[in-house]
């Protein structure tokens, strides 16, 4: 992984000052709160419903044993002993006393870490693949490429104050674990006709109240345009984006009220003044950026005696081959995989970890996987350089820890935003909704049944449980001061990217398993063979589902 | 008399920005870019710029204009800084100064760029504004205070 050098660590160092006296200034009342408020999001810090919450930046989802040591010392420290791993691959904390932040970024600068720009209007965090380097679909490893943008947009001094938030996704997969669709940036790595590589750009995407899918305005970009091309993007949207409605200020509106083609036309004009200048990339810097990313030593096992110890394990453990099934997928290099770690048992609201799980999971991660382990957007963890042989002892260490749920990618994993728990923005509780639908689709059978599904619950509009995109998807509203759900499908957030469709009118909280069970009781019935439930929902469209979960319910 | 900070020093003002501003008696009026196109884009004048106004308007005069002001009615409101940026880059050379809203923590980005004065409604901040001028030792990305992003200067 990357690691700092004395420019890198001397900025980061130089951050904690700068907010230690921004934090002084406003505890002294030299600050306004609607002054203090843009410094401390820029440091990820939100005031929230009970307490601030601090989101830490995890560029790209990667971290190392000894960073993730630290985190957990920062929760028991500063916290309450867990962490919680967002839907952009960050991790929040969400006790943290004010005067304690700038100690607390201290802490994280010790370890290469920081929360710049985590939070505010400005590039935020740039997110990839979990898979990134070892996914056997990978056409090019994306993270020098999320690393180069994340210097780029790390202090900005041009793109500090944007009319919104930005956010920046990077692919270089054939299938798209990235939802590069729903950025307000998506760069997808392909090569040309040439074999030479480059980016796909997409812009305009996003999720929030108006949900849209990415547009492309580049087919194919030299690599080494990428920052020009990027900054041309970001000054259009920063002179032209509106800020008159926060509502209508993200860049997916100003591509919508532009037209994409004249939204591209604006940029290649601005692009011209800056193409091949000084922030043209070199192939050194290039070079330089891939050797943080080489594999790791890996060993010659001999894959054929490795499969067959794993398959007599499984045959002799069926909680082991479930989860072998689930929760592990090919690597590029044989008798390797990489491992899902379900952070979605139930009763654990969706992404939270404790302290001793951390601590456990750094571990393992030095054991078992050159100590490193990934964040992922569906809220999970990936260690991702297993050995197939360790595979068993990882997975008894994983299942002593309450970490072995054999249920990534299942309908039980689901994505879920902190909702009204925690949040100030949200208008319904999600953590609930979640815990009961785990609770109710325990039956791993019937979990496995259901096939490949994603459910997403988003606490409102804002969309950080990326509802839009769930297989099923689910939005808190509120309704005269109570809270009720609506349900949305035939989402996705793969390269065949669609926005899910209302079903109709909202639910209370209470039916909300009901409601899936009937909506899963129609995939059952209508699916052909193999058929997934978005496949399935494709075909038959919405009416089955309206016609027998209103038959059922009580609309409200 | 109004205040403000150029080249690093706190010094007051020669422009007034409000005809209304009896302050400004013997101060030199900058003009609205409306009122600079409407008086027939005088020469050596200073001319403020808002939010929203297209800089290329000023590209013909930029060598001989003595003022450009850029307000900014909203801290929050980061139009400037890409105006800024566009003027280095459209060749303007001249006095460059961010005015209105503006904070301490701002300066060190107004500054790179391509800022060289700096005027606060609030001139109670100007010596801690002056004293954040610098901010940060390095930085990674190319502007006007340094044409090389660090990729390029990286020993």
């Amino acid at each position: 992984m990357y690691a700092y050098d004395h420019y890198d660590q001397q900025l980061v160092d130089e951050r904690v000052a700068q907010f230690r006296d921004q934090t002084s200034r406003y505890l002294a009342g030299d600050l306004t709160d609607a002054e203090f408020l843009p410094l401390r999001l820029q440091n990820g810090l939100y005031v929230q419903r009970l307490a601030p919450m601090l989101r830490i930046a995890v560029p790209y989802g990667l971290l190392s044993a000894v960073q993730v040591r630290k985190l957990a010392q920062i929760t028991r420290d500063y916290d309450k002993g867990y962490a919680h791993i967002s839907t952009r691959q960050n991790i929040q904390i969400n006790w943290p006393r004010l005067e304690d932040v700038p100690d607390i970024l201290a802490e994280l600068a010790s370890v290469q870490m920081h929360a710049i720009q985590t939070s505010g209007n400005c590039i935020r965090n740039t997110t990839t693949d979990q898979f990134a380097g070892v996914a056997a679909d990978e056409i090019e490893d994306p993270r020098p490429y999320c690393e180069i943008i994340r210097q780029w947009s790390t202090l900005h001094p041009e793109f500090a104050f944007l009319p919104r938030k930005f956010k920046i996704a990077v692919c270089g997969s054939h299938e798209d674990r990235a939802a590069i669709h729903a950025h307000d940036i998506g760069l997808e790595l392909h090569a040309n006709s040439a074999g030479e590589m480059g980016f796909r750009v997409l812009v305009g995407g996003g999720l929030g109240r108006t949900p849209v899918i990415g547009s492309e305005i580049c087919q194919w970009l030299e690599r080494r345009h990428l920052l020009s091309y990027l900054e041309a993007i970001l000054r259009v949207y920063n002179k032209h984006g509106r800020r008159d409605n926060k509502y209508k200020a993200r860049i997916k509106i100003l591509v919508k009220a532009m037209g994409v083609d004249a939204f591209r036309r604006a940029v290649e004009t601005e692009w011209a003044s800056l193409k091949d200048g000084p922030t043209t990339l070199t192939e050194s810097e290039m070079a330089r950026m891939a050797t943080f990313f080489t594999p790791p030593p890996y060993e010659q096992p001999d894959a054929m005696s490795d499969k067959a110890a794993v398959a007599a394990a499984a045959a002799a453990e069926p909680l082991f081959a479930n989860w072998l099934r689930r929760n592990t997928v090919a690597h590029r290099v044989d008798g390797y995989r990489a491992v899902t770690v379900s952070l979605k048992a139930t009763g654990n609201p969706p992404g939270d970890v404790s302290d001793s799980q951390l601590d456990l999971l750094a571990d393992l991660c030095e054991q078992f996987s050159f100590g490193e382990l990934r964040t992922t957007h569906q809220q999970n963890i990936v260690l991702a350089d297993v050995r197939e042989r360790d595979l068993h002892a990882l997975w008894r260490s994983l299942q002593a820890g309450g970490l072995a749920s054999p249920n990534a990618g299942y309908l039980t994993d689901i994505i879920c935003c902190p909702g009204g728990d925690f949040c100030s923005l949200a208008n319904a509780k999600s953590i609930p909704v979640a815990e009961a639908i785990q609770e109710r689709f325990d039956d791993l059978d019937y979990l496995y049944d259901m096939g490949p599904l994603e459910l997403n619950i988003s606490g409102c509009m804002n969309a950080c449980g990326h509802h839009h995109i769930g297989h099923i998807g689910i939005l808190g509203v509120d309704k005269k001061g109570e809270e009720f759900y609506q349900v949305s499908l035939g989402g996705s957030q793969s390269k065949d990217a669609s926005i899910g469709k209302i079903l109709g009118p909202s639910f209370s909280r209470s039916e909300m398993p009901d409601v899936i069970e009937t909506i899963l009781s129609v995939y059952v019935a209508e699916r052909l063979e193999d058929e997934t439930f978005l496949q399935a929902f494709r075909r038959i469209g919405m009416q089955p589902f309206k016609e027998r979960v209103y038959a059922r319910v009580d609309p409200q | 008399m109004p205040a403000l900070i150029r080249n690093n020093t706190i010094v007051s003002d020669e422009w007034c920005f409000d005809a209304s501003d009896s302050d400004g008696i013997g101060r030199r009026r900058a003009y609205s870019l409306s009122e600079w196109k409407e008086d027939g884009r005088p020469a050596h004048a200073g001319v403020q710029m808002e939010p929203g106004d297209d800089c290329r308007e000023l590209a013909e005069a930029l060598p001989r204009l003595e003022l450009i002001a850029v307000h900014f009615p909203a801290f929050t409101d980061g139009r400037g800084f890409s105006m800024a940026r566009e003027l280095r880059d459209l060749g303007y050379r001249g006095e460059l100064r961010a005015r209105g809203h503006i904070l301490p923590d701002q300066m060190h980005f107004l500054h790179r760029c391509g800022f060289d004065a700096f005027q606060p409604d609030d001139s109670s901040r100007l010596g801690a504004s002056l004293e954040r001028l610098q901010g940060f030792s390095e930085h990674y990305q190319a502007a006007v205070d340094q044409p090389l992003p660090l990729f390029r200067r990286r020993g």
